[in-house]
């Protein structure tokens, strides 16, 4: 069971679709090429099935294929302290935060800062289909399809200096709506950041829905960013400011717990979390562990990123 | 005491037919190591504070539930112990060795849950008898340790919201003091 998933499937629309099948089915092939090779097992050209209206249920994807996790457990089980501790909470307090009008500003080290309207966002730049895995820092994954805008395509848009080196996240900062920042659970806003390398990734995605349909805000409506091969706190939720910057900015998780939550946070199934392993994980909806695949099985894509880099020491 | 056996064994077992059937979240597996270590704290508890009550109110029923809390204690224990160590890794030896000797929050739970087997195991009346009430009552304090201990391993286990932990810990602290004062005064 090591990487049935086509890493980075790009499940565009269906009018797209013809022209990528070949692309999709030449990668499918290569990273399933030495599973299939072991299990003898059938064609794996899963990505067809998600050419489609996107599925409401968890769907097979292949004889030995992930599936994608139920609609369900992706809508009701986050982690986003703004809401509240308890993974439910944010589900249950979703309605409290108001999602219009929204604006993105895009800012710092740029020729042309922009701040976008939310729902011109989606217009100004082709949305794409992603079928990505998801893996938190706990210990515990998902396999979501989400949709949104290649992040590379926003910053391209605003032209960075010579001078930006990565790339800051801010999320909303809305206390009389959103429970947890009243309480002071964390120093708001949660802020995030990339190298501007790592944000400019083919696999970096800003999403603005998942399963088909708008982001609810338990998922981080109405924008949030989405890095694969990263543990899931680094992808922040419901962004209001991206700001492009000098120097690598304090992040929040890394500024409460340095010792437990690094800056990069690249998935690495040989660096431990000081309190658990992160050799393995429970996939959200599969009974047992799977085995933790470095970079979250996205390496082809980006352990370039990191030639010479130590992660054990910049974990 | 029946109903005390029967309303902790109804709940686990509530608890564990909700997770199968898909009824407890999304990481019901998660959800029962917690929920199930709670619920020892929780009888821990419960167990501890059966001597102040007798002593400071003057209730004799307390006295006479008291095995019956530390061995559904104990049970809540190994529930709790063998969720994560069967179920959720499998018996992975290599795993749970790494895990007792590399992280210290399972490193004191384990340490708690080894602590009670013996309390458990010389909790009936022949072993009160084969040991001498003293040396029996002596073996027993033990208890203490085992609080701490549970204590500390949830302390170090959450992730950023220690309110919860300390509550536990303040309450053993207040049913410390309790026998604390009352020793004091000189029965």
């Amino acid at each position: 069971m090591a990487d049935p998933i086509t890493p980075e499937a790009l499940f565009r629309r269906r009018r797209e679709f013809l022209q990528n099948a070949g692309l999709l089915a030449a990668t499918a092939v290569v990273t399933g090429g030495s599973l299939y090779a072991a299990s003898g097992g059938g064609a794996r050209r899963r990505a067809e099935t998600f050419a489609g209206p996107a599925p409401q249920a968890p769907m097979p994807t292949g004889p030995d294929g992930e599936q994608l996790t139920s609609l369900r457990d992706v809508t009701s089980y986050n982690n986003f302290y703004e809401f509240g501790l308890e993974k439910e909470d944010p589900a249950a307090l979703a309605s409290r935060l108001t999602l219009r009008p929204w604006t993105l500003s895009v800012e710092g080290e740029v020729n042309e800062p922009r701040t976008f309207n939310i729902d011109a966002l989606t217009k100004a730049f082709p949305l794409e289909d992603r079928v990505y895995r998801f893996r938190c820092v706990e210990a515990w994954s998902m396999v979501i399809p989400w949709q949104g805008i290649a992040l590379r395509a926003l910053l391209d848009a605003v032209k960075p200096t010579s001078r930006a080196k990565y790339v800051v996240f801010e999320s909303v900062v809305r206390p009389e709506e959103l429970p947890g920042q009243k309480a002071q659970l964390l120093p708001w806003p949660y802020v995030e950041g990339l190298r501007l390398d790592e944000a400019m990734n083919d696999l970096t995605l800003l999403a603005t829905g998942l399963y088909g349909k708008p982001l609810e805000a338990q998922n981080g409506a109405p924008v949030r960013l989405v890095v694969p091969w990263k543990y899931g706190f680094k992808s922040a939720k419901s962004l209001v400011r991206i700001r492009l910057v000098e120097e690598q900015p304090a992040t929040t998780w890394n500024v409460v717990a340095p010792t437990e939550y690094g800056f990069f946070a690249n998935v690495n199934p040989s660096v431990d979390h000081p309190r658990w392993s992160q050799a393995t994980e429970r996939r959200i909806g599969e009974a047992g562990r799977r085995p933790t695949l470095p970079f979250n099985g996205y390496g082809d894509q980006v352990a370039s990123l990191y030639r010479g880099v130590d992660l054990t020491r910049f974990f | 005491m029946p109903g005390l056996v029967l309303g902790a064994a109804s709940a686990w077992l509530t608890w564990v037919l909700l997770a199968l059937g898909g009824h407890l979240g999304a990481d019901p597996v998660d959800t029962l190591i917690d929920r199930f270590g709670k619920s020892t704290l929780w009888l821990l508890v419960a167990t501890m504070a059966c001597t102040p009550l007798q002593q400071w109110l003057g209730w004799t029923w307390p006295a006479r539930v008291r095995r019956a809390l530390g061995l559904l204690t104990f049970a809540g224990a190994t529930l709790h112990i063998g969720t994560y160590a069967l179920v959720d890794q499998q018996l992975d030896l290599g795993v749970l060795l790494d895990d007792v000797t590399k992280r210290p929050f399972i490193t004191w739970g384990f340490f708690a849950f080894v602590l009670i087997v013996p309390l458990a195991l010389t909790s009936t009346n022949g072993w009160v008898k084969r040991l001498g009430y003293r040396v029996w009552k002596r073996l027993h304090r033990l208890v203490y340790v085992v609080v701490a201990l549970g204590v500390l391993h949830f302390l170090l286990r959450v992730k950023k919201d220690v309110t919860e932990p300390l509550l536990f810990g303040a309450v053993f602290a207040a049913l410390l003091l309790a026998r604390v004062v009352w020793a004091l005064r000189g029965d």
